[in-house]
């Protein structure tokens, strides 16, 4: 009884809270500053630096958002957010969006009460595993010990891929990514299973990368993104269409460099209507002109944010895979800006 | 008639045996006296050598310069051979500020360095009240520490001539009137605040005048109203300032006078900065809450009593981790949407809260440690309740509960990493995790906890230490 009554106030606030929080987007300007939601730290996608400038993949999205509403890239707060307490932040409205490789499954979009607005990264469980092992497909894997991280949806994918296939592992459960790493170096495991993001940035600060493949199955969807509360869906439209408009510049060849010089010249009419040249778009959802302009300035397009934070050519070296855009086979694909 | 001998003068005492002195002996003594013994020496030299000779290499082949592990790695290959490891302290070397300030501002480093060195000058007259010697020793340490650190940490001459100022003035007090060196504790807890977070000189003098306010308040009215009437009516009398007042006279004052230091928030703390300040701060609330916890438990007032015991029952059954997700997550439900309440505030209340609670029995085993007499005695005397607790009880009681009371603060201080459970960046897990997190450093394991490992245990074993040290100089009993 007392619990049911607690859990409904709870509830009951939260309600109050959701619609109290009516205009983030008016919160954040007349803050003139956005609270994005953090991780604690992870390789790529959003930590700090030695001089605790925040960097990464999430990190730029977050940017790209600040420069879109408030013209000023710099004018974000991080705030580190752990597995635990990220949503709540984001209810509780500590943060105004929540930028942490999280996860869109049914249960966070509904009883959560939150809403993916768009995905900015697919990502998917894969295993890793020593070359010497004499594996080459993950079906391969019966009677492995398999180092995995407790109390995440990977501990679930791997019981129901194992379950499915008929084959049988014993798991070594580990705290964190670093736990992982070294008991599977130990030899603790023959098999280590994360995204398949986190494996190829482990593997690449290995000793001896060369002697650990990453196995060709992917195991789950992970499709990763931006999250914002229910109900504030102008909120939702900005930081959505702040992506699109990442999307679509690459799409359109606008990058960081040329995006004053393409504004200047182009004649292609959804560039125009992109970059604030014709359309009027970004006052329809409360935004400036040059908001989408402002964004790709700050921080580049996708692509750019892609390669400078986790793409070929970086130590972590993804390759763009199901993060290509759609006309180069992969699943990024914005709905036309007009 | 056989001539008796008689010996004149003593004999040279004789060296004992071989046997029964000496290291051989010790040895035999205490490592081979029994065929037991004889097993686990073995297996402790055994295990010992096993350890040795695992780890020595790996702390041998230390690499200091290097810019990533990879790094590291190449180096020890290229002067071990291939396969030797080797410690990579090059990470401490590249990220050591953020293990200790977090992200607070590399050029005012100077400010965190100046509070911890002042802590110990505000501490002193606390730890060694009175012993002129003691205090000047202190004090000098403090003027050394600083004079070496705050160039270092950027500070200006202008700051650095303060605090040369300030440290003569501390120094001349200790030796004419220690007991006036408690003053500069009392300001201390407003000086470190302003130091810490920056702003406006005028915050903390504010937020101190409201404890004149209550002082002012007390006088007048208790000879009036009674000590406990006229101390409630100070303190809503305070509040009243603190929440009214003190707001408009600040903003006038540094409208007038702009004095202040940056603004420095509260999400750039971390590291032993952010455990230092809550530890600290938790620290030395919980003593004085506890105490009182303590007393209304033993209380005759009924309700008192059933206060404190619904409050230390309810704090020791909850889970620290509880209490502190209650204070990221839970408060923001509560409070009006858009209400900052400061994150590092909000758990150092609780941490507070949590301390006090586990004090309060610790010195509640102390009160019931002393012989009913004492109580009885105090009566006899004709003391009221607060001088025979002040006089009599407490002194005994505080000095049988100093080892759990210190180790209580020992843990206490080592909890504080669990912050990192809410998104701060304590330095053993919210540090290490973002270093970590860097792809040049990540793969490192040990270094890193190594590091922060040393410094606790020099913070922790040096509480321990003066705990022995105030047990022995408080021992009054013939035990």
């Amino acid at each position: 009884m007392k619990k049911s009554v607690f859990l409904g106030t709870l509830a009951a606030t939260t309600v109050l809270a959701g619609v109290a929080f009516g205009g983030t987007l008016d919160d954040v300007k007349k803050r003139g500053e956005l609270i994005c939601g953090s991780n604690t730290g992870l390789t790529g996608f959003g930590m700090p630096d030695a001089n605790g400038n925040w960097v990464g993949f999430d990190v730029d999205l977050c940017r790209a958002i600040a420069a879109a509403v408030l013209g000023d890239a710099t004018k974000v707060k991080f705030v580190p957010t752990t597995g635990e307490t990220r949503f709540t932040a984001l209810q509780s409205g500590e943060v105004d969006v929540l930028v942490r490789n999280s996860t869109w499954t049914f249960s966070r979009d509904t009883e959560l009460a939150l809403d993916f607005v768009a995905v900015n990264y697919y990502d998917g469980q894969g295993f890793m595993v020593k070359k010497d092992l004499g594996v080459s497909s993950a079906k391969e894997l019966d009677g492995a010990t398999v180092c995995i991280q407790t109390g995440t949806t990977t501990e679930l994918n791997l019981a129901d891929f194992f379950k499915q296939n008929n084959i049988s592992y014993t798991p070594v459960t580990v705290a964190d990514d670093s736990e992982a790493q070294r008991q599977y170096l130990a030899g603790a495991c023959d098999a280590y299973t994360t995204d398949a993001s986190g494996l190829a940035a482990s593997r690449a600060t290995m000793p001896d990368a060369a002697n650990h493949i990453i196995l060709p199955e992917i195991i789950s969807k992970e499709p990763l993104g931006p999250v914002v509360r229910h109900g504030d869906n102008n909120w939702g439209d900005v930081v959505r269409w702040t992506y699109f408009a990442l999307l679509i510049a690459e799409e359109k060849g606008v990058t960081k460099a040329n995006v004053d010089e393409v504004a200047a010249s182009t004649a292609d009419e959804e560039v125009k209507r992109l970059l604030g040249v014709s359309g009027d778009m970004g006052p329809k959802i409360g935004l400036s002109n040059d908001a989408f302009k402002n964004a790709i300035k700050a921080v580049g397009n996708y692509g750019e944010i892609f390669a400078a934070n986790i793409g070929e050519g970086t130590t972590i070296n993804l390759a763009r895979g199901l993060n290509a855009l759609w006309t180069q086979g992969g699943l990024q694909y914005a709905p036309p800006l007009r | 008639m056989a001539e008796n001998f008689v010996r004149s003068q003593m004999l040279p005492p004789e060296a004992p045996p071989a046997s029964q002195s000496g290291a051989l002996s010790w040895v035999r003594e205490n490592l081979f006296s029994g065929p037991l013994n004889t097993i686990l020496t073995l297996l402790g030299l055994l295990s010992l050598y096993w350890l040795v000779s695992s780890s020595l290499p790996w702390w041998l082949n230390s690499v200091w310069h290097a810019s990533s592990l990879g790094e590291c790695r190449t180096i020890v290959a290229a002067s071990a051979g291939e396969g030797a490891t080797g410690a990579c302290w090059a990470v401490i070397r590249e990220r050591w500020h953020q293990f200790l300030f977090g992200f607070y501002p590399q050029d005012s480093y100077w400010r965190p360095v100046l509070a911890l060195g002042l802590l110990f000058a505000a501490l002193a007259p606390v730890l060694f009240a009175g012993q002129k010697r003691n205090l000047a020793i202190i004090l000098g340490c403090v003027a050394v520490f600083l004079l070496i650190t705050l160039p270092l940490g950027g500070a200006g001459l202008v700051a650095g001539l303060l605090v040369a100022v300030l440290l003569a003035a501390l120094l001349a007090l200790s030796q004419s009137r220690p007991q006036g060196l408690l003053w500069f504790t009392a300001i201390y807890p407003g000086l470190c605040f302003w130091l810490l977070w920056g702003g406006p000189i005028w915050t903390p003098i504010a937020a101190l005048a409201g404890f004149v306010v209550l002082w002012v308040v007390f006088r007048l009215l208790s000879p009036r109203i009674g000590v406990p009437v006229a101390a409630g009516v100070g303190f809503v009398a305070a509040v009243l300032w603190w929440l009214f007042a003190m707001g408009p006279v600040v903003g006038t004052l540094a409208g007038l006078l702009p004095m202040g230091l940056p603004k420095v928030n509260s999400d750039q703390f971390g590291g032993f900065l952010l455990a230092i300040t809550i530890g600290v701060t938790a620290i030395s609330c919980s003593l004085p809450i506890g105490i009182l916890l303590a007393l209304g438990r033993q209380s005759d007032m009924i309700i008192v009593k059933a206060l404190s015991v619904a409050f230390i029952e309810f704090i020791r059954g909850v889970p620290l981790i509880t209490l502190l997700f209650t204070a990221s997550l839970l408060l923001q439900y509560f409070l009006p949407p858009g209400t900052n309440f400061d994150i590092i505030l909000r758990v150092i209340i609780l941490v507070t809260l949590f301390a006090s609670a586990y004090i309060a029995e610790v010195i509640r085993g102390g009160l019931a440690a002393l012989p009913r007499g004492q109580y009885e005695a105090a009566d006899a005397l004709g003391l009221d309740y607060w001088q025979a607790q002040r006089l009599i009880i407490l002194p005994q009681a505080l000095k049988i509960s100093i080892p759990g009371i210190v180790s209580s603060f020992i843990g206490l201080f080592k909890d504080t990493t669990l912050v990192a459970f809410v998104g701060l960046m304590d330095p053993l897990k919210g540090v290490t995790q973002i270093v970590r997190a860097d792809i040049n450093w990540k793969g490192i394991y040990w270094e890193p906890y190594i590091f922060v490992g040393a410094i606790f245990f020099v913070i922790c074993f040096s509480m321990s230490r003066y705990s022995m040290y105030l047990e022995r100089k408080l021992k009054t009993d013939h035990r």
